[in-house]
């Protein structure tokens, strides 16, 4: 989100889910939309039905690369090289939209420099992808408007994710391909509400709306809502508080509806700064990996059973209806908290019911200011939305960028953190199942979605399971730097050579035990798509005497 | 009011043309087919193989219609309404071609339900006086009275047929976990087939074969489960009759609309609910997100955790180690009072990116104005 805050100067998909249908050509990168947004993959299936160009980049073959007029099968790690030689292209061939140029953006001189940086050949040798390839790529997204980049974590899980979403940004600036129906820049957000939490200032550098809590004006405001004083310096990411709460910095956390045992990386060290903690609550529907280690349990009501609101990744606020009544004595999360708050002698958190708080979000929230459930109960509303009249806003930056113009950033390659060596010379990258969620502690309970897919697969190319011979269905043990984890091989081409990939949605294979903490030094997202491991046959215990 | 409205900027304004149906004058957009046109003036034109969100197939020819200057009995859903058009939708030629039509259908289906006269007094556990196969009668088919070939029937007034039946029992797939393909029941209509294309992509199922053989099938006529279907169920929710079902059917007393909880394209949904139980999920048409569609985890996969038996149900305090239930009372106590020791930056509040707006800016209130630091976060990153 960082990466977009500076070109554009606000972190959210451009555009709307549905407009993606009206795509003359889509780039899908580091997205596995069939599986991860599955709704938004039958999107694009059906612009590409209707014509559109579909480039897929990606190491990992997966779904939609049977749908893509072009398959860019970089390396991982080198979205910034590919994307760069992709602009390089456009620019030797005056594919560029210069009149959107001159008038949206700033600093393109610089950027043009810049690409002096990416000779096709040395893209190439980064990549992996042939330079005719990454050219054909570049003419079919820039002479196909109006074109929609779509992207995942497997652009901003790395460290240097900040990085590939300013290249993506440039690339749609370049070609003018911003604040049109069927254009922008796309992050699909990953689960139910993760735009919503964001918004409404679950983060520790913000207020809600995204309003700095370094800057005087939006602490006062807060301070006068709130009635209390509040601290100016930014708090920290998680990344940043489970290493303190391992060095005793952090002595207590209150955790929500999360599973960091096993969706952080470096899973074991999660773990021990967990129970080093003097005090641990866990608040969830599940007793979860995580809520195992806790001092306090509290039960929390699931979706079903209580009111809200979930903002998708498309800025839109919809409406959470209860339909049940709470299972046991399950309570809604907001009141969980008040009534602690209240106990601490807390002023301002005897709130009636979830209405009565989005009143108060309305208020403080400018990009919220005109959303209320009564508007709601009659549709829903993407934000921005600042008044009671506005009718919300399906695509932003139509007329001028957030942050005034659109700001080129030159980019430099940054190769992963971890790189492959002797000792643990495959890439492990991260991924997702279709038929799981997140750590699977709702989808595992499923019966159903465990016959489709009941347990982690390691999925390793066929020439890298006969070098090590591992044959199809096989247990091996996948060792990093960190731990080691043993799963079912699945040997198969959709890896390429040298990669294998794994989900983490299993608890008897905890993929986030070998994967690497460090982290993009703004944005904060630790690298899940590259750690170097090595895969090992496990011995048969009793093997037959000679 | 809401936003999907001012989505559509650049398209075109489209021409209205009007039209007549059965007398009654309709004004409708260019490009309207005449199947639309009736039901937009609710002038009922009994249809199989439509389905709204389906190109126009024109396959089951019950939507036969008379349309002066053009010959035969053109299919409405495949008809483009033009100006003047002047439509019968009524008429002894065309129910003599519909009721050919719907007998043809019948011939292969288990029929005995729809054209039975003791339909509607016949119980659930009844013993069946026709004496007909068990799998020909009315009460095992889970679509009864909730079936558009028996409103087809009814409207029609076929209660006997005039071509012998093929009653050739034909193959059932019950591969997948969450829906059944009974063959047996289907009526070639295809909409299943054209939802898996046009609305997925996927293309998992097609019309295999020829004549008489002709069946819903996949790919080397392998299983489902063995097949490339990923189990969104799209296929099944546009089955008019019981070929494509749940295998579990409660039906709701209720529906609640809300949104699904798992991924972030936010699909608006409808929980049925029965004895504060969730039963099932219905698609919402309307939802500006998904318009219908769900995925296998959406429509499947939501009742099944909500109503689990492994949900936190108490409080629960970490007593010698060990976790025990404890009162909402003692709970709430004891984490204001251990929270009450820390100061500022010792503390962090760890969010959930699955719980609502309204929950979270209790949550980073919590921390900002209780415990005064701004270490508050949730899983954005992972």
């Amino acid at each position: 989100m960082a990466g977009l805050a500076t070109t554009f100067g606000s972190g959210a998909m451009t555009n709307s889910i549905s407009d993606i249908v009206d795509a003359r050509c889509i780039l899908a990168i580091g997205t596995n939309t069939t599986e991860a947004h599955p709704i938004i993959g039958m999107n694009v299936r059906r612009a590409v039905r209707r014509g559109a160009k579909l480039i897929v980049a990606n190491p990992l073959e997966i779904g939609l690369v049977h749908d893509a007029t072009i398959w860019l099968r970089h390396r991982s790690g080198t979205d910034v090289v590919l994307l760069m030689g992709m602009m390089k292209v456009i620019v030797l061939e005056g594919l560029m939209d210069i009149s959107f140029i001159d008038k949206r953006c700033e600093n393109y001189d610089a950027l043009k420099e810049s690409l002096l940086d990416y000779p096709l050949n040395l893209v190439e040798e980064i990549t992996g992808v042939p330079a005719e390839t990454v050219a054909a790529a570049a003419r079919i997204y820039a002479e196909n408007s109006p074109a929609s980049i779509l992207y995942t974590m497997g652009i901003t899980q790395h460290t240097h994710g900040t990085d590939n979403v300013m290249a993506v940004a440039n690339l749609a600036m370049i070609t003018g391909n911003i604040g049109k129906p069927g254009s922008g820049v796309n992050p699909l957000r990953g689960q139910n509400n993760v735009q919503g939490a964001c918004d409404v200032g679950a983060l520790p550098n913000v207020y809600p709306g995204y309003q700095s809590v370094s800057d005087e004006k939006a602490q006062q405001k807060f301070e006068a809502a709130w009635g209390t004083k509040l601290d100016p310096k930014p708090g920290m990411t998680l990344s940043d508080i489970i290493p303190a709460a391992h060095d005793g910095g952090i002595k207590a956390i209150y955790l929500v509806g999360e599973n960091p045992s096993l969706s952080d990386p470096d899973g074991k060290h999660v773990r021990e700064a967990l129970r080093r903690l003097d005090f641990f609550a866990v608040q969830d529907i599940f007793l979860s990996e995580t809520a195992l280690l806790a001092d306090v349990v509290l039960p929390a009501c699931s979706f079903a059973e209580k009111d809200g609101t979930f903002t998708n990744t498309e800025r839109r606020v919809q409406r959470v209806r209860q339909a049940i009544e709470p299972v046991g004595d399950s309570k809604p999360d907001w009141w969980i908290i008040c009534q602690v708050a209240q106990r601490m002698g807390a002023k301002g958190f005897d709130f009636d019911s979830a209405e009565s708080i989005m009143e108060e979000i309305a208020r403080l929230t400018p990009s919220y200011g005109g959303i209320n459930y009564k508007r709601l109960e009659s549709g829903s509303l993407q934000w921005p939305c600042p008044t009671e009249e506005h009718p919300g806003t399906a695509i932003l930056h139509t007329e001028i960028f957030s942050r005034g113009k659109g700001r080129f950033v030159p980019l430099t390659y940054k190769p992963p953190v971890e790189m492959p060596d002797d000792e643990y010379p495959l890439v492990l990258t991260t991924h997702r199942s279709l038929f799981q969620y997140h750590t699977g502690t709702m989808t595992r309970k499923v019966r159903g979605l465990n016959i489709f897919r009941k347990e982690e697969l390691v999925a390793i190319h066929p020439a890298d399971a006969k070098s090590l011979d591992i044959s199809d269905g096989e247990m091996v043990r996948v060792i990093s730097r960190r731990g080691d984890v043993k799963a079912k091989a699945l040997v198969t081409d959709s890896s390429p050579e040298g990669t294998i990939a794994m989900t983490f949605h299993f608890a008897e294979s905890p993929t986030n035990e070998l994967t690497n903490p460090a982290y993009d030094p703004v944005a904060k997202t630790p690298e899940l798509k590259v750690s170097a491991v090595r895969v090992e046959k496990i011995r048969q215990a009793a093997a037959s005497p000679a | 009011m809401t936003t999907t409205d001012t989505a559509v900027a650049g398209e075109k304004t489209l021409k209205t043309i009007t039209l007549s149906i059965n007398g009654v004058k309709i004004e409708v957009p260019e490009g309207t087919t005449v199947l639309e046109a009736a039901r937009r003036a609710d002038i009922y034109i009994p249809t199989l193989c439509y389905y709204p969100d389906l190109e126009p197939y024109g396959g089951c020819r019950l939507c036969v219609v008379e349309i002066e200057k053009m010959r035969g009995l053109p299919t409405a859903c495949t008809t483009p309404a033009t100006e003047g058009m002047v439509v019968t939708t009524e008429s002894a030629a065309i129910n003599e071609v519909r009721r050919s039509s719907l007998e043809l259908i019948l011939s292969t289906h288990p029929c005995e339900c729809l054209v039975c006269h003791r339909r509607e007094r016949c119980g659930p556990n009844d013993i069946c006086l026709r004496q007909v196969n068990v799998t020909d009668r009315c009460v095992t088919c889970p679509s009864n009275q909730n079936c558009e070939l028996q409103e087809v029937v009814d409207y029609l007034g076929v209660h006997e047929l005039s071509i012998p039946r093929d009653t050739k029992p034909r193959d059932i797939d019950t591969s997948n976990p969450f829906f059944d393909l009974d063959r047996n029941r289907c009526i070639l209509c295809s909409r299943c087939v054209r939802a898996c294309q046009e609305i997925t992509g996927v293309g998992a199922i097609d019309m295999a074969n020829r004549g008489y053989d002709v069946k819903v099938a996949t790919f080397g006529d392998k299983s489902l489960m063995d097949s490339i279907c990923r189990s969104c169920g799209e296929c099944m929710v546009r089955c008019p009759v019981g070929a494509m079902k749940p295998k579990e059917i409660t039906r709701p007393d209720k529906e609640v609309k809300t949104v699904c909880a798992y991924c972030g394209v936010g699909c608006s949904m409808y929980l049925g609910v029965k004895d504060n139980k969730i039963t099932g999920v219905r698609g919402d048409p309307e939802g500006p997100a998904n318009q219908g569609r769900l995925c296998v985890k959406g429509r499947f996969g939501i009742a099944e955790f909500v109503n689990h038996k492994d949900r936190l149900t108490t409080p629960l305090i970490r007593k010698n180690g060990i976790l025990v239930e404890a009162s909402w009372e003692e709970a709430l106590s004891l984490v204001a009072e251990k929270l009450g020791k820390y100061h500022g930056d010792e503390a962090a509040m760890i969010t959930s990116a699955r719980a609502t707006n309204e929950d979270n800016y209790v949550m980073q209130k919590f921390a900002r104005a209780v415990l005064g630091t701004n270490n508050v976060d949730h899983c954005a990153r992972l």
